[in-house]
């Protein structure tokens, strides 16, 4: 059963093969046995699950089945889940249960979805590797002695597993295609406005945007479709209709036209990676598609730019996590100034506190224009390379990541390292741009992603890309040996 | 050394809107602490601000008011600063782009002169929580009800020179956001609070002093006071050859002094940037008209109607246009009884004492326009006379009910029997033979005597103009 994909749950469901109860604790059972060896989940949520899943049961059984019926899913800890634990993988959120639910995860339960758990993750979202987790690190189940990547590391370690059909992610800078590549899931970042950020802990509010690590593309689909759309609740979001992404998976690919930006394939890019990339393109060119080298000019940078916008509206986002009303508190507070140094100093861990500090330097008096405002304007140049580049062609490719998952421990002392291992996927946040990782191959058995970048709300025909390519190969298919 | 005062003054005024400018709480003044406060305001992991249009329009409507420019694309920026009440740990706030622009207003001056005070800016922004230091045992407690109730905050050019003219400018924002219902400016519930920036430059210099910023004064009263206080602190430091600190500073009202609060060099850095979680705010010029098409007639424009199509002089119509509330029931009794030299009279005399008397606002008053009207009735059609008219609006007052009951239940109504009048002028003449002979040898002057004692014998009740006419004719003969 649980090599099954989510299009073939619903047809199990569908046909009466198992229910959900039986789905639900198959996967629970699952979970109890081998997290151990991953720590993929910071909270399983058992009652909850059967119970939703029982729902689920009579629901169907009364005619009332939502898109994704009786389906077992993991939330990433950065969703509001009322009444359970939302930690967001700190010890500053580790008492905090949140009194209200994500719009997404309404959405999940308004479907019919059922939910095993909450995922590891890096700290507030802020990891390459999820090892910056006040849970502990996450280990990739390929190699367990590598990272899954992060900062959605949990999810991607947990779908790769077969702990869970699908998860949930989050991608500020690359947190879902980077971990998905690393763990050979399907892992897809909508457009930024595509999926409603109300009840997502934000980590920077303009770059953040929820998305998908699944086993297939088909299933990437099914779960956009019921996450997307606007939220009045969300500024941000944005009112465009949700199609149905499932109908044009088939489309053929016949005259695609693919860029291949000459900066993503360049210094720094590990050989064998490269060598796996070539060979997927290969596969497109055999379907019909088109490929031209192309160029972002400003490429460079992306990362710098991240790095001043990100930790800046951290830094902003989480004051609010001050040990006043809710999460980490300090014992015996002195006087004010002491309740807040100390939450504060206890509740985060190092990766955050560098972020928040690059951040509030970065919007300090004086520094102002020479940092934030000058990243605002680099974002720009960034998007318009992207904007000049579809002009002529209708998908951009290249690696999700410089490298195959590194060790556990190999690069926490060298932070600029971890943060080149998102110079691929951070300029497609920049420009709210839809971005997959698609399982393409492997070095030294550790899997690889192809990143597959589209226009503005073109999920679907970036879903389609990616399903076509599914159809012709088998890495998606294939599983961690210990897990499957 | 003769010294030039500078004031600028920044105004919060508490923006009318049903719900938080942010979040779909109540605004409502005075709930049980924390419950109008929802995840938004508490500002919980997760949540997220929605804008509410109201504000924006009520933010218009000012500007429109103070001829200001209307931005049409302003921006939401945050402030970012560490506090209890403040539960986000920033306040959403506008500073670079600020929804209006340039404008100004006209102040009446003691010596009735007006002087044109600029508008630099106003932007909306979102109100804290209030930190409660009672009751806690040490502690303190937070209530959020009033976090992210919305604000404009109205900021002057230095352009005032004397605490009077601060207060005359604060009075007259008072009464155009009241006019245009865009706040209900009550300042016990901190509906309209002000800050106070005061400097000193030597006369006939250009250069501006150093400034102090007087914080949160929250009555007209105090505003003059505060401000007053602060320019001697100042002046005694320059004149003894000492130098301003630039800093915040707190009015105390029971010691009549201020405070240091805080220097420039301990103020937040706000490190301001634009919220990323709010689109930029909208306004079309079809929008901005609509809203100009909405705004009712504004004070000035009011007074200038006043004098020229009812006849009222410039201070009368200027004492009834300040208040909103005032210049209505003015205009409803003065269109009820057709005489607005009466009207103003009474509204001016009379009601505004008793107002003044009983610390009461017009929409207050035990004796409304309608009751009013009917006293006033009275006195045009002869019923009473001005004098018991004053009597009987006292009862009202107090008592309650309308004119005509009160006359007829105290026996109050006019005579004008002529007979009857005859009759006590008949006494009175008799009473006083003396007087009598005095007036008839050509001493004028005592008809008042004789009235007065006609007036004092009929209880007040005699018609005064029949007295005195009846008096001439008889004490001629």
């Amino acid at each position: 059963m649980h090599n099954k994909t989510i299009a073939e749950l619903i047809n199990g469901l569908d046909a009466g093969e198992f229910s959900s109860v039986e789905l639900t604790q198959s996967y629970l059972d699952r979970i109890s046995s081998l997290d151990q060896h991953l720590n993929s989940f910071i909270t399983v949520t058992s009652e909850w699950a059967l119970e939703q899943a029982r729902q689920a049961d009579s629901q169907r059984a009364a005619g009332q089945a939502g898109l994704l019926n009786g389906i077992p899913l993991a939330q990433k800890d950065i969703f509001c889940t009322k009444g359970i634990k939302t930690s967001c993988g700190s010890r500053m959120l580790d008492p905090f249960i949140s009194p209200y639910n994500a719009t997404v995860i309404e959405k999940f339960n308004a479907s019919g979805a059922v939910m095993l758990g909450k995922t590891n993750m890096d700290e507030f979202a802020m990891g390459s590797s999820n090892e910056t987790s006040w849970y502990g690190p996450v280990k990739n189940p390929w190699a367990l002695e590598a990272v899954p990547g992060g900062s959605s590391g949990g999810s991607a370690a947990a779908v790769a597993a077969r702990l869970t059909p699908a998860a949930t992610g989050t991608d500020t800078g690359g947190s879902i295609r980077q971990p998905a590549s690393f763990c050979g899931v399907t892992g897809l970042k909508p457009t930024y406005g595509r999926v409603s950020r109300y009840g997502m802990i934000a980590f920077a509010s303009s770059l953040d945007q929820a998305g998908t690590i699944t086993r297939t593309a088909e299933d990437a689909a099914l779960l956009l479709k019921v996450m997307a759309g606007l939220d009045l609740r969300d500024s941000t979001s944005v009112d465009k209709e949700v199609p149905d992404y499932t109908e044009s998976l088939n489309n053929e690919l016949d005259g695609l036209k693919i860029g291949l930006p000459r900066e993503y394939f360049s210094e720094g890019l590990d050989d064998a990676v490269a060598k796996v990339i070539e060979d997927a393109i290969k596969e497109y060119e055999k379907m019909g598609a088109v490929v031209s080298e192309i160029s972002l000019p400003n490429s460079k940078l992306a990362v710098p730019t991240y790095y001043i916008i990100a930790p800046s509206e951290c830094s902003s986002n989480l004051s609010r996590m001050d040990g006043v009303r809710f999460g980490h508190r300090c014992e015996n507070p002195r006087d004010l100034n002491d309740l807040y140094i100390r939450s504060r100093g206890e509740g985060f861990g190092p990766e955050v506190k560098r972020r928040i500090l690059v951040g509030t330097y970065a919007l300090s008096e004086g520094f102002y224009d020479a940092y934030y405002v000058k990243a605002q304007k680099a974002r720009r140049l960034i998007s318009n390379d992207f904007n000049n580049a579809f002009e002529n062609v209708d998908v951009i490719m290249g690696p999700a990541a410089p490298s195959a998952a590194f060790n556990i421990g190999e690069l926490t002392d060298d932070p600029i390292t971890m943060y080149l291992s998102d110079i691929y996927t951070i300029a497609v946040n920049l420009a709210g741009l839809p971005g997959m990782s698609i399982p393409a191959g492997f070095v030294n058995n550790r899997p690889v992603g192809l990143q597959l970048i589209g226009r503005h709300f073109d999920e679907a025909k970036l879903l389609n890309i990616a399903h076509k390519f599914q159809t012709v190969t088998d890495w998606h298919a294939q599983g961690p040996g210990q897990f499957v | 050394m003769q010294w030039e005062v500078v004031i600028g003054l920044e105004i919060h005024v508490q923006l009318a809107t049903k719900s938080k400018i942010f979040s779909g709480a109540s605004t409502a003044y005075g709930a049980e602490p924390n419950t109008q406060a929802c995840a938004v305001d508490m500002g919980l992991p997760g949540v997220l601000p929605v804008f509410n249009g109201e504000a924006l329009r009520k933010s218009v409507m000012f500007g429109l008011a103070i001829d200001a420019q209307i931005n049409e694309r302003s921006v939401f920026d945050r402030k970012n600063y560490f506090y209890p009440d403040s539960p986000k740990a920033y306040q959403i706030s506008q500073l670079y782009y600020p929804v209006v622009g340039k404008g100004s207003i006209d102040i009446d001056l003691e010596d009735g002169s007006t002087k044109c005070i600029g508008v630099t800016r106003a932007h909306m922004e979102e109100d804290a929580g209030k930190s409660l230091h009672e009751d806690f045992h040490g502690q303190t407690g937070i209530d959020l009800n009033r976090a992210g109730t919305p604000l404009l905050e109205i900021v002057s050019e230095p352009d005032m020179r004397s605490a009077k003219e601060a207060v005359a400018y604060m009075r007259k924002i008072h009464s155009i956001v009241r006019y245009l219902g865009v706040s209900d400016g009550n300042m016990q519930e901190g509906s309209f609070r002000c800050d106070a920036n005061v400097s000193l430059r030597p006369k006939g210099q250009e250069e501006f002093g150093t400034r102090t910023e007087l914080k949160n004064i929250n009555s007209f009263r105090f505003v003059e006071k505060a401000i007053n206080v602060e320019i001697e602190r100042q002046m005694d430091i320059l004149e003894s050859g000492g130098t301003i600190t630039q800093e915040t500073r707190l009015y105390d009202a029971d010691r009549n002094e201020t405070r240091s609060m805080r220097s420039k060099e301990e103020a937040n850095d706000y490190r301001y940037f634009p919220d990323p979680d709010l689109l930029p705010i909208v306004i079309s010029q079809e929008e901005i008209e609509q809203i100009r098409s909405t705004l009712p007639e504004l004070p000035d424009a009011k007074c200038k109607r006043f004098v020229t199509q009812l006849g009222l002089s410039e201070k009368d119509a200027r004492a009834l246009t300040s208040d909103r509330e005032m210049a209505d029931y003015f205009e409803q009794v003065q269109q009820s009884i057709d005489d607005a030299k009466m009207a103003a009279n009474w509204l001016l005399g009379e009601v505004s004492a008793r107002l003044n008397k009983n610390a009461l606002e017009i929409k207050d008053s035990p004796v409304n326009a309608e009751a009013l009207t009917g006293l006033l009735r009275r006195i045009k059609d002869n019923t009473i006379s001005g004098k018991i008219a004053k009597d009987v609006f006292e009862a009202m007052w107090e008592e309650g009910g309308d004119a005509h009951s009160i006359i007829e239940s105290k026996g109050l109504k006019q005579i004008t029997d002529t007979s009857a009048i005859e009759a006590i002028i008949d006494e009175v003449i008799a009473a006083n033979p003396s007087q009598v002979e005095e007036f008839k040898s050509g001493k004028d002057k005592l008809i008042g005597f004789f009235v007065g004692q006609v007036m004092k014998a009929s209880k007040g009740k005699a018609n005064p103009g029949q007295v005195n006419q009846i008096l001439q004719k008889k004490l001629k003969s």
